[in-house]
């Protein structure tokens, strides 16, 4: 580990009381509205209103409290974002709303990530530096180094890229080239590196593939800091993104955090997903909370059905929407569009 | 006259200079190589990368988001094989975000046979680049054609990949480029690093000037009435100089369309040369089976089969899996001149 990262001095010994109580209370609303638009999703694909599902439940108590510390904007002052098709909490702890995801699940034109084309969980948010996620595994660490560029040119801020994906993406050469990249003497990268760590690629565990101890122990090739959590933990995964991302904006040099967290849901549809007796980071933080008298049980009642009642309202207004009409292909092709030369029927 | 690496490294520097190109980087692009056939050097903006095409075309793909216009450089197009589900990322990024992220870059590698390149130096890419839809790819054969294509790459808001044809990168040109001084030896102690010790050399950039070949717009190399060549890259001046010499010795009258961007090609102006000979042959040195060139005939086919006079002809390399070192594997593997001149004299011949 690097000298230069700070660890934060606590005010108490116990972590949960060195946040803010409404901070807390913000962050467990998102995880639960996370949650509950997962399962909305899932119910979806498994009723044939959407197609795959693929999503993040049981990643919240690490993806909110991330979601929570972007510097968030448009253009190279502001972070960037890569992520991947678990990162609903993320993108819900920036301010999206759960209406757009479920406009993606149901591929309506009004779906504002994809125009009804790309799976659920795709974010692309030009205002908020989201960059297109894609399906393609591990791509994003290969497109997180053009940002990193981008900001470590630009002198004077402190904006940073941040990049994420599972475990079983790292055997792919994208994470070694961006290791590679963000570490290399003629100009280190901004560049927050993150792991999800849930133990599995679809249906193969990682510990028959990886020899690894650690992800984050490729850190120590470079020199650089690396560190693995809990990411079940939101408190903790707080913290450590907070250290990471501190360490980065002022060093202006990249990071490796890996969080291991559970998979309630398995990968996707397509392994039926249905829930997996794995530890529950909200019914975890609940329980942290209620033992601290930082939430009682009334209070965390209002916050699921709230969230239920938003999601349902959501649901419903999607259903009336419309589907987008075959000639829309056409549409983003160019940026200027296409001329009446342009192949367009499709054969002879 | 300056050759075709000359005329590129002149719009890049044109680019970092006005058109807001703020990172030219690849495998030895910097100081003090500035790029194996030299385009790059003496340029502000550029710097080595490590040897890595993925994070090369990944890093791009994420600067043309940030809207820093990059320019990279895959050193040889055979070695772009390994980054191809990311040129899908570069084609697909608007449309995928519902038309939200353009992708303002420039991908330049060069392509083709002609140096004695064997296995992978040889390569074509042209067709499978016509597949990545979303993307531009353009294809010059002089070096005006090279430093306007280049400056409308770099404008273009979409991605563009630009194929130097390696043969003809030392090759001059016949055409001033604006601003090129018209002392050849003038622009050479100008721009061109010196042999041995560089860490001092500093270029002194002529005063160049903006010059655009519009994407999309092929060129017709030369005019005539018998039948229409229809081709790009280094089999472009090639196919000319057998046109002339077909006319000079009254074989035919040969009109020579120089395509110059593949996607999105110039329909308008091969309908109508066809239109005007009712002969036509594609000629690229890309393989046969799945060539570009067949979808060109699949179309002329379909929407003009009866302003034919004979069959539409394709010339292309032999469908082998690579090009041998030995000068006869290579000749006998992609178009060569003698096989243009018996493709064009059986063309002349078909009885209509």
């Amino acid at each position: 580990m690097s000298k230069k990262v700070h660890t934060l001095t606590p005010k108490s010994n116990d972590p949960y009381l060195r946040l803010d109580a409404q901070l807390l209370k913000r962050m467990h609303n998102i995880m639960v509205r996370g949650r509950l638009l997962e399962e909305r999703l899932i119910k979806m694909s498994k009723g044939g209103e959407g197609f795959f599902w693929i999503g993040g439940p049981g990643e919240e108590g690490f993806n909110v409290p991330l979601g929570f510390q972007v510097k968030k904007g448009e253009g190279v002052q502001f972070d960037y974002l890569h992520l991947h098709y678990r990162s609903s909490g993320i993108a819900l702890a920036m301010g999206a709303e759960v209406i757009d995801t479920i406009r993606q699940m149901r591929t309506t034109a009004t779906d504002p990530y994809s125009r009804g084309r790309n799976f659920v969980n795709h974010y692309a948010v030009p205002e908020w530096n989201i960059m297109p996620v894609s399906p393609t595994i591990e791509t994003q660490y290969s497109t997180a180094i053009g940002t990193g560029i981008a900001q470590a040119h630009t002198k004077g801020t402190d904006s940073l890229t941040i990049v994420n994906g599972g475990d079983a993406g790292t055997a792919e050469g994208d994470f070694h080239s961006c290791l590679v990249w963000a570490n290399r003497p003629a100009l280190p990268l901004p560049i927050l590196m993150i792991v999800v760590n849930n133990g599995f690629g679809i249906s193969t565990p990682a510990a028959e593939q990886h020899g690894e101890k650690n992800i984050a122990d490729w850190a120590k090739t470079f020199d650089m800091p690396g560190k693995t959590i809990n990411g079940n933990d939101p408190v903790e995964s707080y913290f450590a993104i907070q250290e990471a991302m501190a360490y980065i904006r002022k060093e202006r040099r990249p990071y490796l955090l890996e969080a291991k967290t559970s998979r309630l849901y398995g990968h996707s549809s397509s392994s039926g997903a249905n829930r997996i007796p794995e530890p529950d980071c909200i019914k975890i933080f609940e329980e942290q909370m209620l033992k601290r008298n930082l939430i009682d049980e009334k209070e965390i009642e209002e916050v699921w059905t709230s969230n239920r009642n938003l999601i349902d309202d959501a649901y419903q207004q999607v259903k009336q929407e419309p589907y987008p009409e075959g000639d829309d292909i056409w549409y983003g092709v160019f940026a200027e569009g296409l001329d009446d030369t342009y192949p367009k029927k499709g054969g002879s | 006259m300056a050759n075709m690496a000359q005329a590129i490294r002149m719009a890049l520097h044109y680019g970092e200079e006005n058109l807001g190109v703020k990172e030219i980087f690849g495998e030895d692009v910097g100081a003090p190589l500035g790029g194996v056939f030299t385009v790059s050097q003496g340029l502000k903006k550029a710097w080595n990368s490590p040897l890595d095409e993925r994070g090369i075309v990944g890093a791009a793909l994420g600067l043309a988001w940030a809207g820093f216009r990059p320019v990279a450089e895959v050193q040889f197009v055979d070695y772009i094989f390994n980054t191809i589900d990311l040129l899908k990322l570069c084609g697909n990024s608007l449309w995928a975000s519902g038309g939200k992220f353009k992708t303002p870059m420039v991908i330049m590698t060069p392509t083709g046979s002609g140096i004695h390149g064997s296995l992978y130096h040889s390569h074509s890419f042209d067709s499978i680049a016509t597949k990545i839809h979303g993307m531009k790819v353009v294809c010059p054969s002089t070096p005006l054609d090279a430093y306007g294509l280049m400056l409308s790459a770099i404008k273009d808001d979409n991605p563009v990949l630009f194929l130097k044809p390696k043969a003809l990168l030392r090759a001059k040109g016949v055409e001033l480029i604006p601003g090129e001084p018209a002392d050849e030896k003038a622009l050479k102690d100008m721009i061109d690093a010196p042999i041995g010790d560089r860490s001092n050399w500093k270029p002194k950039w002529p005063k160049l000037e903006d010059f655009s070949i519009p994407i999309g717009q092929a060129k017709i190399s030369r005019e005539g009435r018998d039948a229409t060549i229809i081709t790009h890259g280094r089999l472009a001046p090639i196919c000319l100089d057998v046109a002339n010499e077909f006319a000079e010795a009254g074989h035919g009258d040969l009109e020579v369309i120089d395509l110059r961007t593949l996607i999105p090609y110039d329909w308008n102006a091969i309908t109508t040369s066809i239109r005007k000979t009712g002969r036509v042959i594609f000629i690229n040195e890309e393989t046969e089976i799945t060539n570009f060139g067949e979808h060109l005939i699949r179309r002329v086919v379909d929407e003009m089969f009866y302003e034919l006079a004979v069959r539409p002809r394709l010339l292309a390399g032999k469908a082998v899996p690579g090009i041998g070192l030995s000068p006869n594997l290579e000749y006998a593997s992609v178009p060569q001149k003698v096989d243009v001149e018996n493709a064009i004299r059986e063309l002349l011949a078909d009885p209509a």
